[in-house]
């Protein structure tokens, strides 16, 4: 590294992205540095003389810094700062903050000293897919390991949590991607003629190149045109968003854009999402400078004449002492001139016979080489010296390229433009306007400033204030790259970021991989992290060369969004975590904790699992529940409400049992099917009024069964007649069962009688608690006499109270699994799966006898619905003391085979019985009962029997108990 | 990332609305041959170009929409509310 770099000259005029007032500390491998305010993390890189920056992909070849900006293939570096860690960061685009910690990526030990840059040496050996050819024996996967460790970039922390970002919402009129001369215009006549306008340009100010190239707009130097023209914009009302890169352009005018230098505030990462709708769409993103290709065209110290030029006179960095600029294009001459006043332009070479400006440099004392090109760089580590084609060297320390240029037509092509190759300028530009975005400016080709401008202001339907000036002569795109390369034993870059090098596209032609989307795919040209944004043409070029074919007949592979690298934790922004998927808590949480509930997530729902520090409360809870009394909370059941004079008919249109035939005051237990015939969910009508009914289905389906009742509803009723309203969440359920439940409702002084006469299983009635209307509903989920209370949710805790200060004990979900699996009572999608019908569960009735429509009636009657060997519900009993495990198969042998014919869906041990019980679907179950079946889990045989699914109490007596 | 209109709440982003299908198939009577319920329950058009298709705008009004709508260049011809 050598000493400070910034220049400092008088006038001030360098350095207008830097406030050298502000300094800011950071460290790159360890070493502290320091920049401005205003840099980018490479423009402070380069300010400290920092040279190389990274280890290529492959070879492990030291690289430096070749752009300045997003389509930067090699200054991807390590990243910490505050909370964030990024482990592929653009240096490029990256502000550069106070206390940013930097790493090289890709080299083992540092940038500078890489244990690993032997391998380049070994290069012949490692042409484009060596691995599809030399790793196939014995398998890949064990030399997998290996190359992983060898390629690559940066590497992930995995014990780093994603910082939570931002992500936000906008629509407006019109958005200008670009804030250089041709998004300022646009924005602005757009602004004038009352539209909300939104630009965004990715660098940190408005202007575009005019910020450091030689302008003059109306009037005014460039950069003077673009201070005054962005005040205009604020005042006009435009949205400007700096340091913002669009990143892609979806369906519709959707755009999404990424903002960079948040506050912590804002975002954790520093980034935020932003989707963005918009009316219309100018595409105002200019143009990027190509590489020239001669050999050892990636060491440090090779960079782009424009980014030179750029850190030169926005940054006050000077790149190089004795800079040869290298040209195939007028566009360079620019740099050559500037570096001149600042004594460091050793000489130009420029690939043209004749050039106008070449003229004028020459009398300002600068050395041009015309009708020349750089053949080679010599130096192993830097550049020490260039070797030109005509023999000749030039000693020099960084080498600034301009091989044409490139418009940045990715978002037109997102918004599925089709690009076509303009020969005359070399360059592949927005084929016909097919889409609703407009591209202005360098984008679309333009010649001349002044043909930016006026496109930008017809765009948006302006009329340009200025009259045409015919374009000026000079030739800035610099046309077809000129392939003249013959490889032999050279190595010449074209794709800096994934080492493809001008052989290895010779060979995949010679292997006849010769279309343009195998080519890439083959060599992996242009599929690194920077899209190939800086090597597509070069490649292109060669392909076309190599095949006798022009550029516009070879074609280019598709570019898709992100048109820039995105993190995925800026992606996912704040859908982490619990916001991702949130919990759904019971209203007396905070009482069950009190109770010492151990919690667990059953679906989305945070319920006790059961009381007590271990699983041993299980057993306990159910002794509860069957000798005295138990609570169990079940506030979680769904209540919607169906209500209206059509409400009977669309329940019996929803379940395969009809309600309309309930009486007001009474339940009924029902299955819905879905439309395949299988059994969606399972739960309990109560019919309160003749048009008021209650459905409550299992806790896990509530939505699902809201959104089944509303697309039949909305299908096939008048919606003035039936109306559907989700109820759940405003009443809170307690089950309090067991032989001694009526003592302890009576407690509770509901208003209601309780005896079997008034208020027998299965009915229903209102009463009041705390002075607030309270249903009481006789329904058994546990087999004992059962009392369903519910009351509006707030006043969950107070009634949970009362009922425990009257001797009931809590029981929670896992006691209540035990319970009903005694008593035989299922589980839909757990003793049910995809594929089961209410036939299966021995419930035929409504399929023999209905004759009105219901949901998934005529999937009952398919030959799929009546065949032999369906599934069956049966009860289990396991040999022994040992439970056979869920999900354990039911095997038989047939034809020598053993074979699954059915498995274990509910095991548990039961306290009440003294031995295991178990639920299962198995073929041809029904018939079955009293075989013993052979049953296998993970190697393990079990022996079980057969049995009819309801294990204890198969009268029923308990319930009325 | 397509921009629906509703009805009922305006144009709004595709993600707030749920797929379901094509619209204006008829449900079949009980008394229906296997395979016309068959083409009821599994036959999709899967039409290139102009569709009705039924979507749910779920994070919205709640409402069953029928959309017509070009599947090739995803332009959106006409809406109405599945229930009158």
């Amino acid at each position: 590294m050598s000493g400070p770099i910034r220049v400092d000259v008088d006038g001030g005029s360098f350095g207008n992205e830097i406030d050298r007032r502000q300094r800011l500390d950071f460290t790159f491998d360890g070493q502290p540095l320091s920049g401005f305010a205003g840099d980018t993390v490479a423009s402070a890189l380069l300010a400290n003389g920092v040279r190389i920056v990274g280890r290529s992909f492959k070879y492990h070849r030291p690289r430096g810094i070749f752009t300045a900006g997003g389509e930067e293939p090699n200054a991807i570096v390590d990243l910490r700062h505050a909370q964030r860690h990024d482990p592929n960061a653009r240096a490029t685009l990256e502000p550069l903050q106070q206390g940013m910690v930097i790493r090289s990526t890709h080299a083992r030990g540092t940038a500078q000293r890489d244990t690993f840059s032997f391998l380049d040496r070994f290069s012949r050996f490692i042409p484009a897919g060596f691995y599809y050819k030399t790793l196939m024996w014995p398998r890949f996967r064990l030399y997998e390991g290996m190359i992983r460790a060898l390629a690559g970039i940066g590497r992930v922390d995995a014990t780093s949590r994603a910082p939570r970002s931002l992500q936000q919402f906008l629509n407006v009129d019109l958005c200008v991607i670009g804030g250089g001369p041709a998004g300022i215009t646009a924005a602005l006549a757009a602004a004038d003629s009352g539209r909300d306008v939104l630009l965004v340009d990715d660098h940190a100010h408005l202007g575009g190149s005019l910020r450091w190239r030689n302008a003059q707009v109306d009037g005014l130097p460039g950069i003077d045109w673009a201070t005054a023209r962005e005040a205009q914009l604020h005042t006009a009302g435009v949205r400007i968003m700096v340091r913002t890169t669009a990143v892609g352009i979806y369906d519709h005018n959707a755009i999404v854009l990424v903002e960079k230098g948040c506050t912590p505030a804002r975002s954790a990462n520093g980034e935020c999402l932003w989707q963005v709708r918009a009316q219309s769409i100018v595409l105002a993103s200019g143009a990027i400078e190509r590489p020239l290709l001669f050999e050892n065209n990636d060491r440090p110290g090779v960079m782009l004449a424009d980014a030179v030029l750029r850190y030169l006179r926005a940054y006050a960095v000077r790149c190089g002492e004795r800079v040869v600029v290298a040209t195939s294009n007028d566009s360079a001459y620019e740099l050559a001139s500037a570096l001149n006043d600042v004594g460091a332009c050793s000489a130009v070479v420029d690939s043209r016979d004749h050039s106008e400006l070449a003229d004028d440099a020459r009398a300002a004392g600068i050395e041009v080489h015309l009708g020349d090109s750089i053949d080679s760089v010599l130096g192993r580590t830097r550049v020490e010296r260039v070797r030109m084609a005509s023999g000749a060297t030039l000693e020099a320390d960084l080498v600034a390229v301009s091989g044409g240029w490139t418009p940045l037509i990715h978002l037109y092509c997102h918004a599925r433009g089709k690009p076509r190759w303009d020969e005359s300028i070399g360059a592949l530009v927005p084929g016909t306007d097919a889409t609703a975005l407009k591209v202005v400016g360098a984008a679309s080709g333009a010649r001349t400033l002044d043909e930016t401008l006026e496109q930008a202001t017809l765009a948006v339907g302006g009329t340009p204030s200025s009259e045409s000036r015919p374009p000026s002569g000079s030739d800035y795109w610099g046309g077809t790259p000129n392939i003249t390369v013959a490889s032999g034993k050279r190595r010449v870059w074209v794709d800096l970021q994934h080492d493809v090098t001008t052989k290895d596209i010779e060979l995949a032609v010679r292997e006849n991989f010769a279309s343009v989307e195998h080519l890439k795919r083959y060599t992996t040209l242009g599929m690194a992290t920077d899209q190939g944004k800086t090597s597509n043409v070069n490649g292109l070029a060669i392909l076309a060369a190599q095949t006798g074919r022009d550029i516009g007949a070879v074609g280019v592979t598709t570019f898709r969004p992100p048109f820039v690298p995105v993190s995925m934790a800026t992606i996912a922004a704040g859908n982490l975590g619990e916001l991702q998927a949130p919990v759904r808590r019971l209203a007396a949480e905070n009482v069950h904790r009190e109770e010492g509930a151990y919690f667990r997530e059953y679906g989305d729902l945070l319920r006790p699992a059961w009381y007590g520090p271990d699983a041993s409360a299980i057993a306990r809870e159910c002794h509860s529940a069957r000798n005295g009394v138990a609570v169990f909370d079940a506030s979680s059941l769904g209540k919607i409400d169906v209500i209206g004079p059509q409400a009977a008919r669309l329940l019996d249109f929803i379940f395969y049992t009809r309600m309309s035939t309930l009486a007001p005051g009474r339940l009924r237990y029902g299955l819905a099917l879905a439309e395949s015939g299988a059994i969606f969910d399972d739960g309990v009508v109560l019919r309160i009024a003749p048009e008021h009914f209650v459905v409550s289905c299992s806790s896990g389906h509530v939505a699902a069964m809201v959104a089944h009742l509303e697309e039949w509803r909305q299908d096939r009723f008048d919606l003035a007649k039936v109306f559907i309203h989700d109820a759940s969440a405003h009443w809170a359920t307690l089950a309090i069962s067991g032989p001694h439940s009526k003592r302890v409702v009576a407690s509770l002084e509901l208003g209601v009688p309780l005896d079997d006469e008034p208020l027998p299983h299965m009915a229903a009635r209102i009463g009041t608690f705390g002075g607030h209307p309270a249903r009481i509903a006789r329904v058994s989920f546990t087999g004992e006499r059962c009392y369903e209370i519910s009351a509006p949710s707030q006043l969950a805790a107070g009634l949970w109270r009362l009922a425990r200060a009257s001797g009931a004990e809590p029981i929670g979900v896992e006691a209540l699994g035990v319970l009903r699996a005694e008593k035989g009572y299922i589980f839909v999608g757990q003793d049910t799966d995809s594929e089961t019908m209410p036939h299966d569960l021995g419930i035929g009735g409504p399929r023999d006898n209905r004759s009105s429509a219901y949901v998934g009636d005529r999937s009952l009657f398919t030959p799929f619905a009546k065949r032999k060997g369906r599934k069956q519900l049966v009860g289990i009993a396991a040999a022994g003391e040992q439970p056979i495990p869920i999900g354990a198969h039911a095997v038989a042998r047939a034809n020598g085979k053993l074979r699954s014919i059915g498995y274990v869906t509910s095991s548990c041990w039961s306290p009440a019985l003294s031995r295991p019980v178990a639920l299962g679907l198995v073929e041809d179950g029904r018939r079955r009962l009293g075989e013993v079946l052979q049953f296998e889990h993970l190697g393990t045989r079990f022996t079980g029997t057969l049995v009819e699914s309801c294990f204890l109490d198969p009268a029923g007596a308990r319930l009325h108990a | 990332m397509q921009k629906f209109p509703c009805p009922f709440c305006g144009p709004r982003a595709d993600r707030e609305f749920r797929y379901g299908g094509d619209a204006g198939k008829q449900r079949p009577a009980r008394d229906c041959s296997d395979a016309e319920w068959a083409r009821y329950r599994f036959q999709r058009s899967n039409t290139r170009g102009v569709t009705r298709e039924l979507w749910l705008h779920a994070d919205g009004c709640g409402r069953w929409i029928e959309i017509g709508r070009d599947t090739t260049t995803h332009v959106v011809i006409a809406t109405r509310p599945l229930s009158p």
